[in-house]
């Protein structure tokens, strides 16, 4: 059984007052990057990162992406498949580096994320934003920034799109 | 994949998957710190019967930079100089347990043996003139990373040379005609298989006769010792009609690219200064060298444990 919990409007009023909570945070200060986590947060980053260049055009946010498949803390436990090639064109030192992904759940890709960040270089300071907070978490990670919080069973498969997030709770 | 023999043991799927992964792999190397954990804890060990740079070195940066631990078991250092076998010497690594062995040996089939005597992963880094499949991916990935495609349909590899003692002949002819690539062989007679009349190659004995139709040229290197065993009369004959000179290089298409393997032997089969070759993939090559072996390192030790080689043993 399939619920559509977010609307393809709601989520584009999230990504708004997510653009808008970045940039009162920064308060124009540090050089701000974003970097979506390959693949779910891929989509989510570069409609982040139009919204806030839409916002306040002189910031010039660059989006990155990462793959965190090499960095993995499960890479023993199940077959690897790296996704979508890293890419990350700018200089990371410095920045304060907003990672982003569509649903949080464990926190392990986050950490793991954490990791690949420091290979291209040290950021100021890293947040996370993230559309949809699921709960369960394996790991000490808190988002920054959180589009909804939706309570959910483990057993539910999350999906986040642009069109809108969907849960289909398991047939038992 | 369990062990990476040959090239065709490996398949066009395997082929194709590992091209892709190495996309991964370069990236990683072009990172400011060009290090990964992926293999944490996973042992490497390079087990080396013949001499080599560029391949030894490359699995062992390799293993590095996706954070295995590596070991170097040099011959002329160890027991095998008091006549510890071959077996022996493979068993007794294994107890230290080791995730990979990466395998160099002049005779054939070696790799093959080993894999029966350790539960580890076995890599062919080159069996004598058998088959040398990483240096194939390299080769084919440094060639689509060129030509900015992923098949070869339509593209003519010529490889020149000493194409009967060469396992990397064996390897690219595998892997280019997988891609889809027509394949021109070039060498005397006398440096040519016995069978390759069943290989899925055309011949040529004169190098003149097919330069302008290339469009990957492949120098191999001659061995010296060749000359000693009559296969070829001399070094000069055979540096006149098979070697790279600049008259040659005139007549290669425009858009064609030299590839080499390494080591050369400068003034026997490339007359001229390879750094003076408008189209040269050789440093190419070598570059690619690192990111190939660590795309074969992690698709063979990634995913479930192979770690297990100490607790697989009976007590």
């Amino acid at each position: 059984m399939s619920t559509m919990v977010m609307s393809a409007d709601d989520v584009r009023r999230a990504v708004t007052r997510i653009a808008h909570e970045i940039l009162e945070r920064q308060r124009g200060g540090s050089r701000l990057a974003l970097v979506g986590l390959q693949r779910g947060g891929a989509w989510l980053a570069d409609m982040l990162g139009d919204t806030l260049n839409a916002i306040e055009p002189a910031a010039h946010v660059p989006v990155g992406y990462i793959d965190v498949s090499m960095h993995r803390d499960d890479i023993s436990l199940r077959p690897v498949i790296p996704g979508a090639i890293s890419r990350i064109d700018f200089a990371v030192d410095g920045t304060t580096l907003v990672l982003v992904d569509d649903v949080l759940y464990t926190g392990r890709t986050v950490r793991a994320a954490l990791e690949g960040v420091n290979t291209y270089g040290r950021p100021r300071a890293v947040q996370l934003a993230v559309l949809v907070d699921r709960g369960h978490r394996e790991l000490p990670i808190r988002p920054d920034y959180v589009g909804k919080n939706i309570p959910t069973q483990v057993s539910d498969d999350v999906r986040a799109t642009a069109e809108g997030v969907v849960i289909t709770k398991a047939t038992s | 994949m369990k062990h990476l023999r040959s090239i065709p043991e490996l398949g066009a799927d395997g082929l194709t998957r590992l091209l892709e992964l190495t996309n991964h792999m370069v990236e990683v190397n072009r990172r400011p710190v060009p290090k990964v954990p992926a293999l944490r804890g996973r042992t490497v060990v390079s087990l080396f019967f013949e001499d080599s740079t560029r391949t030894r070195l490359s699995f062992e940066t390799a293993a590095k930079r996706l954070s295995a631990d590596t070991m170097t078991f040099s011959v002329s250092t160890s027991s095998v100089n008091k006549g510890e076998s071959l077996r022996d010497t493979v068993e007794t690594i294994t107890d230290m347990g080791v995730d990979a062995f990466v395998v160099r040996h002049k005779s054939a089939g070696i790799p093959w043996q080993i894999s029966d005597w350790t539960t580890a992963a076995v890599v062919n880094a080159g069996d004598g003139w058998h088959q040398h499949p990483t240096q194939a991916l390299v080769d084919c990935f440094t060639v689509r990373e060129a030509r900015g495609c992923e098949r070869f349909d339509g593209l003519t590899l010529t490889i020149v040379g000493d194409i009967k003692h060469s396992r990397v002949a064996r390897s690219n002819i595998a892997a280019f005609s997988m891609l889809g690539a027509q394949i021109v062989l070039v060498a005397p007679p006398t440096l040519l298989p016995p069978d390759v009349a069943h290989w899925p190659v055309t011949v040529s004995h004169s190098l003149d006769d097919v330069v302008g139709r290339t469009d990957i040229l492949y120098m191999l290197r001659l061995q010296s010792e060749r000359m000693s065993q009559g296969h070829v009369p001399n070094l000069r004959e055979y540096s006149e009609r098979f070697g790279l000179d600049a008259r040659r290089l005139a007549m290669l298409p425009s858009d064609a690219v030299v590839m080499h393997p390494g080591p050369m032997n400068r003034g026997v089969e490339m007359l001229i200064d390879p750094s003076a070759l408008p189209n040269s993939l050789i440093h190419r090559q070598v570059a690619n060298g690192v990111s190939v072996r660590m795309a074969v390192l992690f698709d063979l030790l990634a995913g479930e444990s192979s770690a297990g080689n100490l607790r697989e043993v009976a007590p």
